[in-house]
């Protein structure tokens, strides 16, 4: 063989390795979490508290918990960041302010957990006076998804071609009118996709939560916003290291990760049916 | 024809991109009922100024104007004009055919929704007014409800003039609305001017020298962003005043 093939040949095969690498990566971690989960996932362990100091009884006090606060996140984030990408991509010009604005929420997204959980402790537990609660870890929750809102839904917005929205003004439409009829509506599902996936992410998330709502244990279900919660990803990390008991512990981890992961799992393949679809719409 | 009246008066007009001036000194009577070509070779400002005519150039971020532009004696350019109301009366064609991503119905019944209209007898009788009127009735009537883009380019094309005619305006804008059309497509084009021109004032930029001597019944030679000649399109396209003009229409440059 001739030595630029036999270079070719070695170039793609490292290529290849680290694609396969990855992969198998993945599948280690699945592969592990489902092996040693699957059998403790039953009706009683997604439908019962835990009990005798929980090395009995489900999880069904944490499935909830990560439900509530992730549906608080979405209605603090999605807005918010929705009308920030709006007025951004819309309504600023390009300027100092806004080149500002747009670093600050690069940067917001490189911030590492821990320290949105340490704001949050600071602005809303104390200063705001919510105390640990839901609402609390619901609203932290819901800054860490921000930067991924906004930037998912500017870039929906960039999607939409600009004649569209020529068009409608040259109809006599005002900004807003033709921003709302004409490209608002195929900007949205784009804008949710990247909504669901920054979700995704919040609801799998430990830190923010730590000190601003999340128990350690709670036999039932918070009553109000003001309430504590149990959360799937706090509660994993307790089986894991924090129990008096881990051997004992050990398949119930296991399980809340396995839920944990097919819950995230789920989010994201409904994120990405959205975009497939919106895909076709827009072949239409 | 009523060549005494002045439907679109320009004067002193000068137009900036930023620091670029972009139109210089631009004078130019537009008659009621006529049909304006404006040519010129690329970046003239022949598109700029079209786009002058209904203000479509606010939405640039940085430009600046000078002098006035009245739609029947009221500047456009005043203050506390309705800029919505300018784009009313003032409709317009762009360059690249832009169907809205809906039905060939609700492309055409867009301007009036978004207008307020809501009795659904008026939408669709203008809807179908407005089709006929931009000669496509016959082609779409049997697939109103299809996607716009399951037509053809010129069909594109007439739907987005039908589009345009729907909110019923008084001036019509095109902006070489035939340059990507195949030859059959842009004739069909050209004899829905001739036919709009009962009704409408109608100002268009094209690059094809032919057309603009086919259609226009005033001529503007645009160079560098000043209007070089403004006249009859016969005594532009056989005995021009300037030079220049000469060279441009016989194919010298440009």
């Amino acid at each position: 063989m001739r030595p630029r093939n036999v270079q070719e040949k070695i170039g793609f095969f490292v290529l290849k390795l680290c694609a396969g690498l990855v992969v198998l990566i993945l599948g280690m971690i699945l592969h592990d979490i489902v092996s040693k989960g699957w059998r403790q996932v039953n009706w009683t362990f997604l439908t019962a508290a835990p009990s005798m100091g929980m090395t009995e009884g489900g999880i069904f006090p944490a499935i909830m918990g990560t439900f509530l606060v992730t549906v608080i996140t979405a209605v603090c984030a999605v807005p918010l960041g929705m009308g920030c990408a709006i007025y951004l991509n819309e309504y600023a010009g390009d300027n100092k302010v806004t080149r500002l604005i747009r670093m600050s929420i690069r940067n917001l997204s490189g911030v590492p957990s821990i320290v949105y959980g340490l704001f949050g402790v600071v602005l809303f537990v104390n200063l705001l006076g919510l105390g640990t609660s839901l609402l609390a870890a619901g609203m932290t929750l819901g800054l860490l998804t921000l930067p991924w809102t906004i930037t998912a839904s500017e870039e929906a917005l960039k999607n939409v071609p600009q004649s569209y929205r020529d068009g409608a003004l040259a109809l006599g439409a005002t900004k807003w009118k033709a921003l709302k009829t004409n490209v608002l509506p195929y900007a949205i599902p784009g804008m949710l996709t990247g909504t669901i996936l920054g979700l995704a992410r919040a609801a799998g998330e430990t830190a923010p939560i730590l000190f601003t709502g999340a128990a350690f244990f709670l036999p039932f279900l918070p009553r109000s916003l003001s309430d504590q919660f149990m959360a799937l990803p706090y509660h994993l990390y307790i089986m894991a290291t924090q129990h008096h008991d881990l051997e004992k512990v050990r398949p119930i981890a296991y399980g809340t990760a396995l839920v944990l992961i097919a819950l995230i799992l789920a989010m994201n393949l409904f994120a990405i049916a959205l975009r497939y679809k919106l895909r076709k719409l827009k072949k239409e | 024809m009523n060549r005494e009246h002045i439907k679109i008066k320009v004067k002193d007009f000068n137009f900036f991109y930023g620091e670029e001036q972009a139109l210089k000194n631009v004078a130019m009577d537009i008659y009621k009922n006529e049909v304006i070509g404006i040519i010129g070779p690329s970046g003239c400002g022949k598109s700029t100024f079209l786009r002058s005519l209904n203000r479509m150039n606010d939405v640039i971020p940085g430009v600046k104007y000078e002098g006035t532009v009245t739609l029947d004696g009221k500047n456009i350019f005043a203050h506390g004009i309705d800029v919505v109301d300018i784009r009313r009366k003032v409709g317009m064609v762009f360059q690249k055919s832009n169907p809205f991503p809906k039905s060939v119905f609700d492309n055409v019944a867009y301007g009036l929704r978004i207008n307020g209209e809501k009795n659904k007898d008026v939408i669709a009788e203008k809807v179908e007014k407005s089709l006929m009127g931009a000669a496509l009735w016959g082609e779409v009537k049997d697939r109103l409800s299809a996607s716009a883009f399951d037509l053809s380019g010129g069909q594109q094309q007439r739907l987005c003039i039908a589009r345009a005619l729907a909110v019923e305006p008084e001036v019509l804008l095109m902006d070489e609305p035939a340059s990507a059309l195949d030859p059959t497509a842009t004739s069909k084009i050209e004899e829905l001017i001739q036919e709009l021109k009962k009704n409408y004032t109608i100002v268009i930029v094209t690059h094809n020298m032919q057309q603009a001597a086919r259609i226009s019944d005033y001529t503007a030679f645009f160079m560098m962003g000043e209007l070089i000649e403004y006249d009859v399109a016969g005594k532009v396209f056989t005995n021009p005043s300037k030079k220049i003009t000469e060279e441009y229409i016989t194919g010298r440059f440009g």
